[in-house]
């Protein structure tokens, strides 16, 4: 039977009806509330384009229980910022093109969110180390590591 | 009602309004008693309409990637018809509505695809000019075009374009000859123009294809056999019915998937269906695919070079070297797994895909289920990165073969072992080369002779939903991967063959820069190796050999960039555990466009056997610049993901099937271990446009492999550079 689950989503609590409360996140953020900003890339925890921030925690959205982000705050990639409104990491990925797909960016700005969110002058090591567990498949390494130091002085 | 007979116009009033926001041209649209509109790439109207408020609508065969052409495009349509960028709509690679321009590989969507919408826009400019002649009564030679108006300089009166053919055709013919711009003049084609798809990728606004939702659309999982030559044998999906949301399972021979109302239902169904297959145990053991390799029968020779008499002045050479180069075999790597919506109705398929060649998909549908190409019309929305030809098309026919058994709109997404496992894959590809030396060391013959897939003019891939449910199929030929074998070096005797082969192991295709990448690895290292046995600086004696100047200007300028010293042995005096190195490669690519130089800089762990590329520098010609930053954005992607494919990637498997399934089987770089990159453009605005999402890649596996020799004094041979395969090139010496 579909159970309600109460999400609190970028600031508001929404209704997510779901049959499996083990069903990942994920998939209650693209397909219930549409929000497609976090990507299905391995549903495995593995690449990062699912990432959202629960609790201010970057956390993989494909492997994270609804059941366990009820209740808790969740952001995404939407909830940064619009188009029209950017936050300063998306701005700061606008100013260095640092996309090329595309497709892996929204765990790239939300893990930077996170570590921004703890460190707010990291070194170049540091953010390497920080998106480690981020995988793009285009190269747009560098111009990554350049848009977060920017956002990091933009937020200064 | 939609038809077997309907026109272009009715399919698209039809068709058209699922995606009226994403794709379709509003005018197109709106206008029920226009015109059907072309789509030859032979006529103005195929890539061009000019609406009445203006807004110009470039249709363009060639699609966006993730590579930055759509910007691009767009510079060049709106710089020839001088209107402002904000002003051009781009709808790409729609079957009803885009020109077949040819799959968007190979580099040449500026080249090719650029340069057709550039003569379009030249031919259409100068028919507006012409009209405007006679609506002021002006001679056309004395006007001009600014901010998208016929302008008659002289007295300061316009006409804008809307005026005159707002939502009407041109009715005209492409001319070949028709002025375009002289370069000095532009304002949008050689800037960094920002790109347009950003914004919305970084707010998570974007729609890439496995975003896009149709009403009414089912999800589906497809179920793959656990062996690449899968025979059902039996199928129980009893636990999977009481799955909330199951819908069906579909099954054609050995074809399986299960529909369900949501995604994650269909993913828990699909688990849930237990099946049995037949054992199958036809794949080369990994630990021989060299012997496998050449011990498969040669269906035909393709002679690529052949200058002088190679075989005659190598045996009569006082010295000779042979070396033996392969190639690993490589998986895409998509970071998002295929997707794919389908819908039938009345007999007609409506596919939105993120295939890079939807022309020649919507015909290898049309061919699967036995319509014709008409009753096919493939949407394009961009997916994750393919670099090469992945499995969005094979998404594409499973959704397509789904929908029409379950009669709805489907969604199919792959997983990401369905990725890994079931993308085709680069093939292995093995050379080797012989090459003679006089007694001063001068190269008086080169021979190279290449083991690699059979390939034909039409570059398709088994589409594998045709494969496994019994329907009509094509074969699987990568494209053009016999180019770069024959050399740029002017040596007075050279054989160059690439032996086809009649098999190979995994369904093959064409991942970012195929053939050239692998053939120029072996050739660059292998001339690197005859530079040092005749005791020249690997730089110098590239540039001695080559007879073209805009090469010569490359390498030249790479020297200066990367501050190149002659080696002479540094290695050598190296002490300690890591040692770092330097390398060169070159390349024009397929002998005729781009040129690329690279410097690598290495370090290599003489214990550990592990190779790190810390910086790469870069000289780079590709003619014309349309976006410089696009361009250096696509040359950094090229060095990062090849440095990937050289150092780690190798595609792992049993005798049954791939088991590199997922990223922890298939490693890929990540941020810590990213080379810097140091690029230098050369512009040439007066020279033809060339591409470079390719090219840059195909020196990145030689630089390397050279760069190690220079560090440690061992010659890799085989990519990936593991640290066993340089343990136990080292443990040689």
């Amino acid at each position: 039977m579909a159970q309600a689950h109460t999400l609190n989503v970028n600031g508001k609590k929404l209704q997510v009806e779901a049959d499996d409360p083990q069903m990942p996140l994920l998939y209650a953020l693209r397909n219930n509330l549409g929000l497609t900003g976090p990507h299905f890339g391995c549903g495995l925890a593995q690449c990062g384009a699912c990432t959202v921030l629960v609790a201010g925690k970057a956390v993989r959205s494909c492997s994270f229980p609804l059941a366990a982000a009820a209740g808790k705050e969740i952001v995404t990639l939407e909830g940064l910022g619009a188009p029209g409104k950017p936050h300063p990491l998306q701005q700061a990925f606008i100013d260095e093109q640092a996309v090329q797909c595309g497709y892996c960016i929204n765990g790239m700005i939300m893990q930077a969110k996170a570590l921004l969110d703890a460190n707010k002058s990291p070194t170049d090591v540091q953010i390497k180390q920080a998106l480690a567990g981020n995988l793009c498949r285009c190269g747009v390494h560098l111009r990554i590591v350049r848009a977060v130091q920017r956002a990091a002085k933009m937020m200064a | 009602m939609l038809n077997s007979t309907l026109n272009r116009r009715e399919f698209l009033a039809a068709g058209g309004s699922l995606v009226v926001s994403f794709a379709i041209a509003p005018g197109a649209l709106a206008q029920q008693s226009a015109p059907v509109k072309t789509v030859s790439a032979g006529e103005v109207d195929g890539f061009l309409a000019i609406g009445a408020d203006g807004t110009v609508t470039v249709y363009s065969g060639k699609v966006e990637l993730g590579t930055g052409v759509r910007t691009a495009l767009m510079q060049i349509a709106a710089e020839e018809l001088d209107v402002p960028l904000g002003r051009i709509k781009m709808v790409e690679g729609d079957t009803l509505l885009t020109p077949d321009q040819g799959a968007t590989t190979s580099s040449v969507s500026i080249s090719r695809g650029g340069m057709e919408i550039r003569r379009a826009a030249a031919t259409a400019r100068a028919a507006l000019i012409g009209e405007a002649a006679k609506v002021l009564g002006v001679p056309a030679e004395q006007l001009t075009t600014e901010n998208g108006a016929v302008v008659s300089p002289t007295d300061g009166r316009n006409v804008p374009y809307s005026r005159l053919v707002g939502g009407k055709n041109f009715s005209l013919k492409l001319d070949a000859k028709a002025r375009v711009k002289d370069p000095k003049s532009y304002r949008l084609v050689g800037k960094p123009v920002a790109r347009v798809d950003i914004p919305a990728k970084v707010a998570g606004t974007f729609v890439f294809m496995h975003d896009f939702r149709v009403p009414g659309m089912l999800h589906a999982r497809v179920i793959r056999p656990p062996t690449m030559r899968g025979r059902l044998t039996s199928l129980d999906d009893a636990a999977a019915r009481k799955i909330p949301g199951y819908v069906s399972t579909v099954r054609k021979n050995d074809f399986v998937a299960v529909v369900a109302r949501d995604e994650w239902a269909a993913i828990r169904a699909a688990r849930a269906v237990r099946t049995d297959w037949a054992k199958w145990e036809g794949l080369p053991e990994k630990a021989k695919l060299w012997e496998f390799v050449r011990a498969t029968p040669v269906a035909r020779d393709d002679v690529t070079q052949n200058t002088g008499n190679a075989a005659d002045a190598l045996k009569t050479a006082p010295r000779t070297l042979k070396a033996t180069f392969d190639f690993a075999i490589h998986t895409h790597g998509s970071i998002g797994p295929s997707c794919a919506i389908a819908r039938w109705q009345d007999g007609n398929l409506t596919c939105w895909t993120a295939s890079q060649q939807t022309h020649e998909l919507r015909k290898q549908l049309a061919d699967m289920f036995g319509v014709k190409h008409d009753n096919v019309r493939c949407i394009y929305l961009e997916g994750s990165g393919c670099y090469g030809r992945n499995g969005h098309e094979d998404a594409a026919a499973d959704a397509a073969l789904l929908a029409r058994e379950t009669g709805q709109p489907v969604r199919v997404q792959w997983s990401r072992e369905d990725e890994h496992v079931w993308d085709p894959k680069g093939p292995p590809t093995l050379i080797d080369y012989a090459a003679g030396l006089d007694e001063r060391g001068n190269v008086v013959a080169w021979t190279s002779d290449a083991y690699i897939p059979q390939g034909q003019s039409v570059s398709r891939a088994t589409l594998i939903a045709a494969d496994l449910a019994g329907m009509p199929k094509d074969a699987s030929h990568p494209g053009s991967i016999q180019q770069q074998l024959a050399i740029q070096y002017g040596f007075p005797n050279v054989r160059t063959v690439a032996h086809r082969l009649a098999d190979t192991p995994f369904r093959p295709s064409w991942i970012r820069t195929p053939g050239r990448m692998q053939n120029t690895f072996g050739n660059e290292v292998f001339v690197d190796e005859i530079a040092q046995a005749s005791g020249a600086d690997p730089l110098e004696f590239r540039i001695r050999h080559l007879k073209d100047q805009r090469g010569i200007e490359v390498l030249e300028r790479l020297a200066r960039l990367a501050n190149w010293q002659p080696r002479d042995k540094v290695s050598r005096r190296q002490t300690g555990n890591v040692v770092s190195g330097r390398g060169v490669s070159y390349m024009k690519y397929e002998l005729v466009r781009t040129y690329v130089g690279a410097v690598a800089e290495v370090e290599v762990n003489r214990k550990s056997g592990e190779v790190r590329v810390t910086r790469f520098y870069v000289a780079h010609d590709c003619g014309q610049i349309i976006n410089p930053d696009g361009l250096k954005n696509q040359i950094e992607g090229c060095i990062i993901q090849t440095t990937s494919r050289a150092l780690l990637e190798d595609l792992q498997f049993n005798r049954s099937t791939v088991t590199s399934r997922d990223w922890v089987g298939y490693p890929i770089l990540r941020f810590p271990d990213i080379p810097d990159v140091v690029i230098d453009l050369i512009d040439r605005p007066a020279e033809t446009p060339w591409g470079a999402g390719e090219p840059t890649a195909a020196v990145v596996p030689s630089a390397i492999s050279n760069a190690v020799f220079d560090a440690v004094g061992v010659r890799l041979r085989s990519v990936p550079f593991t640290p066993g395969k340089v343990l136990a090139a080292l443990r040689a010496i």
